[in-house]
């Protein structure tokens, strides 16, 4: 059958015998029975097994603990306040205590929490502009239309930072006070800068850079967003790191959640000084809260969560994948 | 230019269009007009020579193709997307980023355009400027212009070897009889020289031709596509009208051979000629598979309406809840909200655009490409390429390779398609006496074994000397040479040398006289039957004479490279002309200079002997010309064995070779005279009064001779022999002697054992015509040639008229041999499920002999035969096998012990039974038995049974045949295949795929048919599978944004992953996957069961993989999405996982699917997703705020530094691929498929392989089929079934009757040609 022979003259047309051409190139064909296919599923069954076990120890390691402070005592005050929209302006605190009854040894994150809040509805994610969020000038004055409603306030000034997703950003803040004994309340100290991915912070948000002109002046002729009590350069005055369009919490609140129901970063245990060297000792603690977001109008709740880190996870991008999740995945379904 | 009045302009266009739609047109010469402005120009208003192929034009390219383009309807779908997008409250993603896949597809299908175009326009012009000589009357003589130059009305000089610019009524010819020889391979692949002659009686042959002279009218009809059609006359001045025909018009295309040169009226130029009307787009057939294919594109139509309103309605609801104005609502810029119920209308237009991908466009496109690449593989079979005729497999219809793996029924021709077509003469009967040449048959076995034997054929000594060409002694000069390498293949190539000419293999061309025979010629007088009957075997035919030097170049299709050089040639020719008349004699020299360099060539076995063979070629045809130059004198002197016959069926040929063979040898024809020496050396030349061209309603043909001695008008007459018989100048009457009574029957007597033994069979007749008789008819005649209204059904008509009362002289049988491994094919087709037809136009005693030697019948096969003359007895004899093939089926005990049904029926039954209210009855029978045969078939028959099988049945049908009569049946099929043999090109032309042998069937169907319908079938599976799978991962996450057309895939990476991720594998899965080896695939024929049917790809596959993606899409969003779950992981942080888990259960899905993994398997799998993270890497790298809102900027980066992201990977992956992994474990495990079982086979090694394929064989196909394998072919003189049939069709029964039948021998049908 075959004809390896060279192609002489009058056989011109005649096809390349070669393995590829003629279909036979040396080809290795499985066969999957149950025969040669048990041995690859008992290694399939074992790795996983393993890997099961891992996790389940690392998601025994982890701690966590979730406080929600929508209605909670003091708190309910305000949030019946926040109905109103007239009386935004006025500031509104309320405290919770909680208890922790096992130390969180090592790093603690402390988020807060959203429950049912849509941040990935694609009108409200289209609503931003992430050129001015680089610090292109033009963008500032003249933001994207995607902004819309939310680029212009009705005098025609740009909004900065513009859109939905900006001008809705979470702006309750906490204080984290640990009481040590009746008399002695000693404040936790957190750690608020760091908490954004490295990128974020240095080359996906920028401040217009304009010259020796201060932060102040780069935003002048602009206008904050409507639901904001103060201008975006005066968000965290103290710090030029930390102000305008590089502002931690903005750069959190930036990135939208891929579900309705989400925490993000508010800041990560500082463990320089006693007592919290290793973590959050056990005991009494309590949380002070400038109530300022809004829940009721979508029916949300809110909440504070606590976690220490377990091995996987980038922190402070990601966390711990907690309770749920493919542990008990793990072990191969036959 | 002077100005002209508009209004005569547009009375010119007018006129002009009149001119050109009348049905006759009137032209003339162009010359006394020369140098005349263009509106004075009487034949102005027909188009000029030069040929624009092209469709576009250089400015109007881009607005032209785009309406091209919009024509298709995937096209418009995404026009219709992108439209959608720029509506601002339905627009899923940036309007701007929804026009790129629309934009990549309208541009990439423009530049392919554009670049085909560029090569046509290459094309034309390298047409439009090659040189010719067109008549000026300013220089008197013939000047070198280009093609574009020439105009209807032109005089065109042709010389030798040169291609006709134009369609030509040929005027004059430098040959003294007025003949011009034309190849018409550039046009119908026909190789033999045609005779066309110059219109009789316009100018008289002078030394010079002067178009000058030429002052007549020619009217001719409007152009039309018939090659083999044209009527016109030309009116002279003297108000005479001379007809013309096609035997005067040389076709643009042809190419002049044997011929120094030939002058010509142009009738019809450019587009108007017959070639350019012939030249037809490429066929486009639609498969079965891919109308099954559209049915479930609807259903995606369907499955994504169905999720669109889903989410409308989700949206719609889920904003009904939502209480009061929360923040994440973005009012538009008035500060209002829509209403829900508006907002979920809304929100339908937006799924639709993000879930797209769910109708598979891209599908389309893909299986295009697998398409390709399939026939690439086809065409590359080494297996499919034959030797003999240096061709493989072309495949012309692009788009039926699948169709292949699903054929049910085979439609086949049996001359030139079973059989080789090569005719040997064997046997004839002379005045009622049987010459059974029993040492010519001797000759034959010895080819035959040595041959079978694979040893060299001219090892044999098969020649005995007396019929040896110069040409021949060629390959025996080459023979030495073969001898020392012992190589079979080289012998065949030295034997590729004599395949010039067709017909003409030692085979056919050598016959050894019976001996008998040839002392009763050497006993017989001047007037005597035996010398008739050879005289009308060497004349009654249409046999072309031309030397065995004149060896021809072969032109190359009608490219305009081969034209290129001719510049260059004609003036060598010319030169070499001149020189040839002083050096003649030094003709052997040159013979022998092409001999030692075509030995040389097969000695060295290079490749760039191609072009060493060019030169001695050339050299060639120069002699051509040098020979022919000296032709009036040297004619007498050359050698008869010098002759070669150039035969239009090789019927002709074989008859022809067996005069000469009896020392009757044809030397010469002209249009006015035929030349034939006797045995006794003396040449006798016949006036050649007239010829009674073949048609298929006579079906015979007569010439009309006058004797050189006796003067009398003769016409001799071959033909069919129930055509010849019912002419017999009855001779039953008193005037004929009692012997002569019996010569009728006892000739019938031997034609019928003829047929028996399976040989064609001609009856051959003489006539002497009084002339009194021939004046009156000649008069009829003159005047039906010049008729141009129904002038075929008058010359039809006078050619009745004459042959009457014909005289029997004899018959003779010509053997027409099986092809090289018929009966095995057939055997393998049969046992692959295929039921397999055959449609001949033989008698049916001829045809049940093929049978049986093809092993379409068998031996213990029960064959009806159905022959009836009326409709009543055929009703009934249908109703009564029917009912008795129903028992044998009904009857389950009968299963073993049934004998297989075979049907033989003949041309006349079939009429009937295909008749309105009988073909469902008869369908009906013919669906029982297993095979038919169907004989004296006409072309029209042969369509109608095809379509009706198709039709009534619904089953796929492949016809096969090598002829012109077997063009309406290949059109009609699903599949038409054709048969590069001996006739011609025609079949070839309007099929979809070309092979040289029947055999390749074998492998063509089992092989390729079957890898090309898994292939395709499971890519197309996997291609919706796919689709459906990424899609639903959007559609699942609208659970979660409220159905707000969100998606968590960065758009430009979705793109990239259908486009470039994703879309290799599959097309390489349909390419190149292989799920049984070729081998045992040929082994075991039944395999080729799975395809058809619904086969692979049907409606429970469809939705099995439809239900997998659903099921895989939920695996791979929900466990992320528990992953994530109340986690602060971005939007697009979490889509990225989801992407890439995706692609690895995509791709490892295929990995599963993949039936044998070769190098090219693992380089697109691992490439494909080594270019996911590369590609994506980078465009995270680079892209900052490219793409808002999306910014994917580093998050594929930080995600791979964080383990879970793996973790996620893997398991999603394996949890998701488990329940297909397990089913094709579990099924193959417990209920293997014959195609699994065979798989198995594969991995054997060879011994143990055949010895498991024979165990198969006999587990499965029971005793029968072992037994009919054991079993050697049964002799042709089987006793049952053929007795069955002399009972029913006698010889007397056919000729009493009366019907006309439509019955046409096989080979003379090709001068009906293809629009019969």
């Amino acid at each position: 059958m075959v004809k390896a022979k060279a192609k002489p003259g009058p056989l011109a047309r005649r096809p390349d015998n070669s393995a590829f051409k003629q279909q036979r190139l040396p080809a290795w064909s499985p066969m999957l029975t149950a025969h040669t296919v048990l041995p690859f599923f008992y290694i399939l069954a074992l790795i996983c097994l393993l890997l099961g076990v891992w996790l389940l120890l690392t998601v025994q390691s982890t701690q966590e603990m979730k406080l929600f402070y929508t209605e909670a005592k003091t708190c309910a005050e305000c949030f019946e306040k926040r109905e109103n929209v007239s009386l935004a302006a006025e500031e509104c605190r309320c405290t919770v205590t909680f208890l922790i009854e096992k130390a969180f040894k090592g790093d603690v994150f402390f988020y807060y929490g959203l429950k049912n809040f849509h941040q990935n509805l694609r009108r409200y994610m289209d609503s931003r502009d992430d050129g001015q969020m680089v610090g292109r000038k033009s963008n500032l004055k003249n933001p994207s239309l995607y902004c819309s409603p939310f680029s212009q306030d009705q005098n025609g000034l740009p909004v900065a930072p513009c859109g939905a997703v900006a001008n809705s950003i979470f702006n309750d803040s906490f204080t984290f006070t640990y009481h040590k004994s009746a008399s002695q309340n000693i404040p936790v100290p957190l750690l608020r800068n760091g908490i954004t991915w490295y990128t974020d912070k240095n080359i996906k948000f920028r401040n217009p850079r304009m010259g020796n002109l201060t932060l102040d002046q780069v935003f002048e002729g602009t206008t904050h967003p409507p639901y904001w009590q103060k201008p975006v350069n005066e968000l965290d005055p103290d710090d030029p790191t930390n102000n305008g369009f590089i502002n931690d919490d903005l750069i959190v609140w930036m990135r939208e959640a891929a579900f309705p129901n989400f925490k993000k970063l508010y800041g990560v245990l500082c463990r320089d000084n006693k007592p919290f060297t290793k973590g959050l000792p056990a005991g009494n603690y309590s949380i002070e809260i400038t109530y300022n977001f809004p829940a009721q109008r979508f029916q949300g709740r809110k909440q504070v969560v606590l976690t220490t880190l377990t091995w996987f996870g980038d922190p402070p991008a990601a966390t711990a994948a907690g309770h749920s999740g493919p542990v008990p995945r793990t072990t191969p379904p036959f | 230019m002077k100005w002209r009045n508009p209004v005569d302009l547009v009375r010119d266009a007018l006129r002009g269009q009149r001119a050109r739609d009348k049905d006759l047109r009137n032209l003339v010469s162009n010359l006394p007009y020369e140098g005349l402005e263009k509106s004075k120009q009487p034949n102005r208003h027909f188009p000029g020579n030069a040929i624009k192929t092209t469709k576009y034009t250089l400015l109007l390219f881009i607005p032209v193709n785009l309406f091209e383009q919009f024509h298709r309807m995937a096209n418009l779908y995404f026009v219709g997307l992108a439209i959608l997008n720029f509506v601002p409250v339905v627009n899923a993603f940036q309007p701007e980023v929804a026009l790129i896949p629309i934009c990549a597809i309208l541009s990439l299908t423009a530049l392919k355009d554009a670049w085909e175009d560029f090569r046509r326009y290459q094309s034309d012009r390298k047409l439009n400027n090659t040189p010719c000589l067109i008549y000026s009357r300013k220089e008197v003589g013939f000047i070198e212009r280009c093609w574009k130059d020439v105009r209807v009305g032109d005089f065109v000089k042709v010389v030798c070897n040169e291609i006709v610019p134009a369609d030509l009524l040929l005027l004059y010819t430098a040959d003294p009889d007025g003949v011009c020889l034309i190849e018409t391979a550039n046009l119908d692949g026909e190789s033999n020289l045609k005779q066309r002659r110059v219109v009789p009686g316009l100018c008289i042959s002078d030394p010079r031709f002067e178009p000058e002279s030429f002052n007549g009218i020619v009217v001719c009809e409007k152009p039309n596509n018939n090659l083999n059609h044209f009527k016109c006359y030309v009116e002279r001045p003297d108000e005479e009208k001379v007809g013309a025909g096609l035997e005067s018009l040389l076709l643009r295309g042809c190419t002049v051979r044997n011929t120094d040169h030939a002058v010509g009226f142009v009738v019809y130029a450019g587009h108007e000629t017959k070639s350019m009307l012939n030249n037809g787009g490429p066929r486009y057939k639609r498969s079965r598979l891919e109308r099954r294919l559209n049915v479930d594109v609807i259903f995606c139509v369907i499955l994504l309406f169905a999720m669109c309103i889903v989410a409308a309605v989700g949206h719609c609801l889920w904003l009904q809840a939502v209480p009061g104005v929360p923040p994440y609502l973005v009012p538009d810029s008035a500060g209002r909200l829509d209403s829900p119920a508006l907002s979920g209308f809304y929100m339908f237009f937006t799924m639709i655009i993000l879930l797209q991908v769910l109708i598979p466009i891209s599908l389309y496109v893909s299986i295009e490409l697998v398409k390709i690449g399939q026939i690439f593989f086809i065409t590359n079979d080494i297996d499919l390429y034959d030797e003999g005729t240096d061709s493989g497999m072309q495949c012309k219809a692009l788009n039926i390779t699948e169709d292949l793996g699903q054929v049910q029924y085979i439609f086949s021709d049996k001359t030139g398609t079973l059989t080789e077509n090569k005719m040997v003469f064997r046997r004839c009967s002379i005045m009622g006496v049987e010459y059974p040449h029993k040492e010519n048959a001797i000759r034959l076995n010895v080819l035959e074994e040595a041959e079978s034997e694979e040893e060299i054929i001219f090892n044999q000594p098969p020649r005995t000397g007396w019929s040896m060409d110069f040409e021949n002694s060629e390959p025996e000069g080459r023979h030495h040479h073969h001898h020392h390498h012992g190589s079979r293949r080289k012998s065949k190539v030295s034997g590729q040398g004599q395949k010039d000419v067709a017909f003409s293999s030692p085979l056919e061309t050598d016959v050894i006289p019976d001996r008998k025979l040839l002392q009763q010629i050497s006993r017989s007088q001047e007037k005597d039957p035996y010398l008739d009957f050879f005289l009308a075997l060497a004349i009654c035919n249409t046999v072309v004479v031309s030397m065995a030097t004149a060896r021809r170049r072969r032109a190359s299709w009608f490219s305009p490279s081969g034209r290129t050089n001719n510049p260059l040639e004609t003036v060598s020719t010319l030169v070499k002309k001149v020189g040839s008349l002083f050096t003649s004699g030094q003709k052997p020299i040159h013979q022998h200079l092409t001999v030692s360099k075509s030995d040389m060539v097969i000695e060295e076995d290079d490749l760039s002997s191609e072009g060493i063979r060019e030169k001695t070629e050339d050299l060639d045809g120069l002699e051509t010309c040098s020979l022919h130059a000296a032709s009036p004198s040297h004619k007498e002197s050359a050698a008869s064995d010098n002759l070669r016959y150039e035969a239009e069926s090789p019927d002709e040929a074989a008859l022809v070779y067996a005069a000469k063979a009896y020392g009757f040898t044809l030397l010469a024809r002209t249009p006015d005279s035929v030349t034939v020496r006797l045995p006794s050396g003396k040449d006798l030349v016949f006036e050649l009064v007239d010829t009674l061209a073949f048609d298929s309603n006579r079906k015979r043909m007569s010439v009309l001779v006058r004797h050189p001695i006796t003067r009398e008008y003769v016409l001799y007459t071959k033909g069919a022999d129930y055509a010849i018989m019912e002419l017999l100048g009855t001779p039953y009457a008193e005037h004929f002697s009692g012997s002569e009574k019996n010569i009728a029957s006892d000739t019938q007597h031997h034609l019928d054992c003829y047929a028996k033994e399976g040989l064609r069979t001609l009856c051959i007749t003489k006539k002497v015509v009084s002339d009194k008789e021939y004046m009156s008819w000649s008069l009829q005649r003159q005047r039906a040639l010049a008729a141009i209204e129904q002038r075929e059904e008058l010359v039809m008509e006078t050619a009745v008229q004459l042959e009457t009362n014909l005289s029997l002289l004899g018959a003779t049988g010509v053997e027409d041999r099986l092809q090289e491994n018929v009966p095995d094919t057939i055997i393998a087709l049969r046992e692959a499920g295929i039921q397999v037809w055959v449609l001949t136009g033989d008698k049916p005693e001829t045809a049940v002999n093929i049978g049986y030697a093809c092993r379409l019948l068998e031996e213990e096969d029960l064959v009806i035969n159905m022959s009836c003359k009326n409709k009543a007895v055929c009703t009934s004899i249908l109703d009564c096998t029917l009912e008795e093939v129903r028992r044998y089926d009904e009857n389950p005990q009968n299963v073993d012990t049934t004998p297989n049904i075979s049907l033989v029926i003949d041309g006349r039954t079939l009429v009937m039974a295909l008749s309105p209210d009988l073909e469902n009855r008869f369908v009906d029978l013919t669906k029982r038995c297993r095979s038919v045969l169907c004989c004296r078939v006409t072309p029209l028959q042969k369509s109608k049974v095809v379509k009706v099988v198709r039709e009534k049945l619904k089953v796929m049908t492949l016809a096969v045949g090598d002829g012109a009569n077997d063009v309406n049946m290949i059109q009609a099929a699903d599949i038409g295949i054709g048969i590069s043999g001996q006739e011609g090109m025609q079949a070839v032309m309007a099929s979809d795929f070309a092979i040289s042998r029947f055999k390749h069937l074998k492998k063509l169907l089992l092989v390729h048919g079957h890898w090309c319908y898994t292939r395709l079938a499971n890519m197309i599976i996997y291609f919706f599978y796919k689709n459906v799978a990424y899609v639903n991962l959007l559609f699942w996450y609208q659970f979660f944004c409220g159905f707000s057309g969100t998606a968590m895939i960065d758009y430009w990476l979705m793109i990239f992953f259908n486009l470039f991720f994703t879309s290799v594998p599959p097309i390489m899965y349909g390419i190149m996957d292989k799920d049984v080896s070729a081998e045992i695939l040929l082994g075991l024929p039944e395999l080729y069961r799975t395809g058809q049917g619904t086969g692979e790809y049907n409606f429970f596959t469809f939705w099995i993989s439809i239900l997998d993606a659903f099921y895989q899409s939920l695996v791979c969003f929900f466990i992320p999405y528990l992953v994530y779950v109340d986690s602060d992981v971005g939007l697009f942080t979490f889509g990225t996982p989801l992407n890439t888990v995706s692609l690895f259960t995509i791709l490892l899905h295929l990995s599963i699917e993949i039936k044998s993994w070769t190098v090219v398997h693992w380089i697109i799998q691992v490439g494909s997703v080594a270019l996911y993270f590369i590609v994506t890497l980078a465009y995270s790298a680079i892209c900052i705020t490219c793409n808002p809102p999306s910014n994917p900027y580093w998050i594929l980066q930080s995600q791979m530094a964080d383990p879970m992201f793996y973790l996620i990977c893997i398991i999603t992956t394996v949890v998701a691929l488990l329940p297909r992994y397990m089913f094709h474990v579990i099924k193959n495990s417990i209920a293997p498929s014959p195609l699994i079982q065979a798989k198995l086979l594969d991995r054997l090694d060879p011994s143990a392989r055949e010895r498991c394929i024979r165990e198969w064989r006999s587990f499965r196909g029971g005793v029968h089929l072992e037994d009919s394998r054991s079993s050697t072919p049964p002799s042709p003189a089987l006793e049952i079934p053929v007795e069955m049939y002399t009972k029913s069709t006698g010889a007397a029964e056919l000729m009493e009757d009366e019907f006309v039948l439509n019955v046409i021998t096989d080979n003379y049908l090709r001068h009906n040609g293809p629009g019969t």
